[in-house]
C-alpha cells in the first residue's frame, strides 16, 4: 500500500476506537483508583486519586535527608490506605537507616510490614518485582538509588498485571544529582518536601507541613500544593490557614492559595 | 494425691517421692506443686533416645519411665573409650539440666542395677565382672515385684549377693520364677530383648543416570521428577518439608550440594522447583553428573488444608509464605526481616528484626520518633541554648547552620544500667527542633544540664522527621 493512499474517514473512526478499547483493556484492573480524600489534590489527578494497578515515583525535594524523610512518610501513608483492612506492605531497603517505630505512626504497624534489604539496586528491583508479582500484597515500596527506563517499564508491567501498587522512592544519591531527572516509565512522578509548619500561640510544634509536588502524571498536568503531614491513618490534611496574615506569609503560601 | 518426683532441693526440704501432698504442704507452707505429666515425660525420653540414636550409637532403647539403654558394642571407641563416652553424656544431660548417672555392663540387667543403685555416677564393669558389682546392690536393683520383695524383707535377705548364694529350686519355690529370671538376665545366662528405637529417615526421592547428564536442561527436568516423586511421598505421609537438600553426585566422584529452606512447611511441587530453580546455576556439572538426591531434612506434620476459594466474595488466602521464600532465595534469609519492639527507652535499641511471620510487639506511640535514624548519633557544633531544659537555638551539623525556630521538649532518657555499668547514670535529653526552613530533626543533650555525672552536656544529632 502506498503511503498517500487515502483512508476512509470511516476506517480511521474504526481504528480509534480499537486502540481506544485496547487501552480500555490495558487499564483493565488499573482502572480502580486510590483517592487523598482531598479535593484539591483528587481534583487534579487523572482518574481522580492514584491509580492502584500502577508504578509511582517519589523523591525528596532536595539532597536533604528532611525531605527524604518527608518522602518516606508520604509512600508509608499511601501503602497503609491501600487496603483498609491491613494487608501486607513489603518494603525493600537500600540503607539501614530507616526507623521503624516512625512507620507504625504514619499508619504501618510493624505486623503489616515485612522488609527486605539489598545490598545493590539490581537485587531491589528484582525483589520489588517479586513482590509485584505476588499479587498478594497491598503494596510494595522500595528505596531504590539507580532505575532506567527499562527497569521502570518492567515494574510498571507487573503493577499493572497483579494490580498492586508500587512506591518508587527515588533517594538522592551523595553525589547530589536529582533522581527524578532520568525518564521513567511511573505513572506519577512526586517530589516531596518539607516548608515552615503553621506558628502555634504557644510554644511547641505544629504538625509539620509539606510542599507536595506532582511533577509528572501521566494523563494530566503537573501540580503543587502545600499540605499538612500525614496523621496516624496515613492521611494528609488540608492546612487550616489563619484568616488574617501578613502579605510576607501570604507570598510564603502562594502555592497554597492556588489550590482555594 | 502423692509426690511423683522430687528434685534434690525438695528432698533437702524433707519431701521425698510418694509422700501425701497434704503432708508436704503442712512440712513446707507456699509450696508450688505441678500436676505430674507423665506423657510428656515419655515424650522427651523418647526424643532423647531418638537423639542417643543419631548420635552415641545405632542401637539406643526407652528402659521404663526414666532410664535409657544405650549398645555399646562397637561404639565406645569412637568417643575414646566406655569412661570418656560416659562423661561426655553425662555432661550432655547436664547442659539439658539433668541429673543422670549412668553405668556400661555386659549385661543389661547389670547395667540397670548398677546404674540406679550403684555408688559413683558413673559405674563401669568388665565383662564376667558382674556378679561381683551386682553383689553388694539391695534386692531392688533386680526389678522384682512388690511381693517377691516384701518375701524377700521376711526371710531377711537384704542385697543380690545372698540370693545368688542360694539354691535355686528353693528360690524359685519361694518367690516366683521370675527371681531366676532376673538374676540369669543380670549375669547374661539367660537373653534379654532390647527394643530399640528407629530415627526416622528423612524422606527422600533419588534418581540414578545412565548418562551423565551435563546441560542445564536437562538438570531441569530431572529436578522436576524429583520434586514430582518426592511431594507424592511428603503429601502420602501427611509432612512437608522446611528444608530441602538436593546432592549432585558427579562422575569425578565429588559432590555438589544446594540447600533451601522454607518459612512455611511446603510440598508445592511448582513452589519447590521455583525455589530449587533460582540455585540450579551454582551446580557445576563437570564432567557430568550420575546421579541426583532430593533430602527432606526437615519436615513439619502438614495436614491437608481447605483453602477459601474466593467466590464467596472474600480475598483468597494469601500465600505470603511462598514470597518470603522466593526473597529469600534471592537475597539470603537474615535480609528478609520483620522490625518487632524491644522494651527499651534507647532509640537505637528498641528495634528488633524478626523473622517475617513471627508475632512481634508494638512500639508505644506517646512520643515523636524520627524517620531516619542515625546509625550513630552524630555531634553537632556552635549550639547555643540555655541550660538546665531549654532546647538550642540554632546549632551547626554537617558543616550547615540551623536557627530553631520552634522546639518540643525535652523527653529525657536514663541508660540502661542494667545493661552496661558505664550508662548507671547517663542521662540524655531529646529535643525536636524545627528550624527556619522547616527541617525537623531529633537532637539530643547528653547530661541532665544539673549533674555533671549524667553527661558532659555535648549536643548529638539523632535523627530527622519529615
Amino acid at each position: 500500500m502506498q503511503a498517500t493512499s487515502p483512508i476512509p474517514a470511516s476506517g480511521l473512526d474504526a481504528l480509534r476506537a480499537e486502540v481506544r478499547a485496547i487501552e480500555a483493556s490495558r487499564r483493565g484492573a488499573g482502572s480502580k483508583t486510590l483517592p487523598f480524600g482531598i479535593d484539591p489534590i483528587d481534583r487534579k489527578l487523572a482518574g481522580g486519586g492514584l491509580a492502584t494497578a500502577a508504578l509511582h515515583e517519589l523523591a525528596g525535594n532536595s539532597n536533604s535527608l528532611n525531605d527524604d524523610a518527608a518522602a518516606t512518610l508520604f509512600a508509608a501513608g499511601v501503602a497503609a490506605r491501600t487496603q483498609s483492612n491491613g494487608g501486607t506492605v513489603l518494603w525493600v531497603l537500600r540503607r539501614r537507616d530507616l526507623f521503624a517505630p516512625a512507620l507504625a505512626r504514619a499508619g504501618l504497624p510493624p505486623n503489616r510490614l515485612i522488609y527486605a534489604e539489598c545490598a545493590r539496586d539490581e537485587d531491589a528491583l528484582a525483589v520489588i518485582e517479586e513482590g509485584l508479582r505476588h499479587g498478594g500484597l497491598a503494596a510494595v515500596v522500595g528505596e531504590v538509588g539507580r532505575a532506567g527506563m527499562t527497569a521502570t517499564r518492567r515494574l510498571q508491567l507487573a503493577a499493572e498485571d497483579s494490580a498492586t501498587m508500587a512506591l518508587v522512592l527515588r533517594r538522592w544519591r551523595r553525589g547530589g544529582d536529582d533522581p527524578l531527572a532520568a525518564p521513567s516509565a511511573a505513572a506519577t512522578r512526586w517530589r516531596i518536601g518539607c516548608v515552615p509548619s503553621l506558628e502555634l500561640p504557644t510554644s511547641g510544634i505544629a504538625r509539620p507541613r509539606w510542599r507536595i509536588e506532582l511533577a509528572r502524571q501521566r494523563g494530566g498536568q503537573p501540580h503543587h500544593w502545600i499540605m499538612e503531614g500525614i496523621d496516624e491513618a496515613g492521611r494528609l490534611a488540608l492546612p487550616a490557614e489563619p484568616a488574617h496574615r501578613s502579605a510576607a506569609a501570604d507570598r510564603r503560601h502562594g502555592a497554597a492559595r492556588q489550590v482555594a | 494425691m502423692a509426690i511423683a518426683a522430687a528434685c534434690p532441693l525438695a528432698r533437702a526440704l524433707g519431701l521425698y517421692p510418694a509422700m501425701a501432698i497434704t503432708q508436704a504442704r503442712a512440712l513446707v507452707p507456699g509450696l508450688d506443686i505441678r500436676p505430674a505429666e507423665p506423657e510428656a515425660d515419655a515424650a522427651l525420653l523418647t526424643g532423647l533416645a531418638l537423639f542417643a540414636a543419631r548420635r552415641w550409637t545405632p542401637r539406643a532403647a526407652v528402659c521404663g519411665t526414666d532410664g535409657l539403654w544405650l549398645d555399646l558394642a562397637g561404639v565406645a571407641h569412637l568417643f575414646g573409650g566406655e569412661r570418656a563416652m560416659c562423661e561426655r553424656i553425662l555432661r550432655f544431660c547436664s547442659r539439658l539440666g539433668f541429673d543422670a548417672r549412668i553405668a556400661a555392663a555386659g549385661t543389661t540387667g547389670a547395667a540397670h542395677a548398677l546404674a540406679r543403685f550403684g555408688e559413683d555416677r558413673i559405674s563401669l564393669c568388665g565383662t564376667g565382672d558382674e556378679a561381683g558389682a551386682i553383689a553388694p546392690l539391695p534386692l531392688a536393683a533386680l526389678r522384682l515385684d512388690d511381693a517377691a520383695l516384701g518375701a524377700a524383707r521376711r526371710f531377711g535377705i537384704e542385697n543380690v549377693g545372698e540370693l545368688m548364694g542360694m539354691p535355686r529350686g528353693p528360690l524359685a519355690r519361694r518367690f516366683g520364677k521370675d527371681l531366676l529370671v532376673r538374676i540369669d538376665q543380670a549375669l547374661g545366662r539367660a537373653g534379654e530383648p532390647f527394643d530399640p528405637v528407629v530415627p526416622e529417615a528423612p524422606p527422600r526421592a533419588t534418581l540414578r543416570l545412565l548418562e551423565p547428564i551435563v546441560s542445564a536442561e536437562a538438570i531441569g527436568q530431572m529436578l522436576a521428577d524429583l520434586i514430582a516423586t518426592l511431594a507424592a511421598r511428603l503429601q502420602r505421609q501427611g509432612i512437608a518439608a522446611r528444608r530441602l537438600v538436593l546432592v549432585c553426585e558427579r562422575v569425578d566422584g565429588r559432590e555438589q550440594r544446594l540447600a533451601i529452606g522454607t518459612a512455611r512447611a511446603s510440598r508445592d511441587p511448582k513452589h519447590l522447583l521455583h525455589l530449587l530453580g533460582m540455585k540450579v546455576e551454582a551446580i557445576e556439572p563437570g564432567f557430568g553428573i550420575e546421579a541426583m538426591h532430593l533430602v527432606a531434612e526437615r519436615c513439619e506434620p502438614l495436614p491437608a488444608r481447605q483453602i477459601g476459594s474466593g467466590v464467596a466474595g472474600g480475598t483468597p488466602a494469601s500465600d505470603l509464605p511462598q514470597l518470603i521464600d522466593r526473597i529469600v532465595g534471592r537475597i539470603g534469609s537474615p535480609r528478609v526481616f520483620r522490625c518487632g519492639a524491644v522494651e527499651s527507652d534507647v532509640p537505637e535499641r528498641s528495634v528488633r528484626r524478626v523473622a517475617p511471620l513471627e508475632p512481634i510487639a508494638e512500639w508505644p506511640r506517646l512520643w515523636p520518633r524520627p524517620v531516619r535514624l542515625l546509625a550513630r548519633p552524630e555531634p553537632v557544633d556552635q549550639v547555643i541554648a540555655e541550660l538546665p531544659d531549654q532546647p538550642p537555638l540554632r546549632f551547626s551539623w554537617r558543616g550547615q547552620m540551623h536557627r530553631v525556630r520552634k522546639a518540643d521538649g525535652p523527653e529525657r532518657i536514663y541508660g540502661e544500667w542494667w545493661k552496661r555499668t558505664a550508662e548507671a547514670a547517663a542521662v540524655r535529653d531529646y529535643f525536636q527542633v524545627e528550624d527556619d526552613h522547616g527541617a525537623r530533626f531529633w537532637l539530643f543533650r547528653s547530661g541532665d544540664g544539673v549533674d555533671r555525672r549524667t553527661g558532659d552536656l555535648s549536643w548529638y544529632m539523632h535523627g530527622v522527621f519529615a
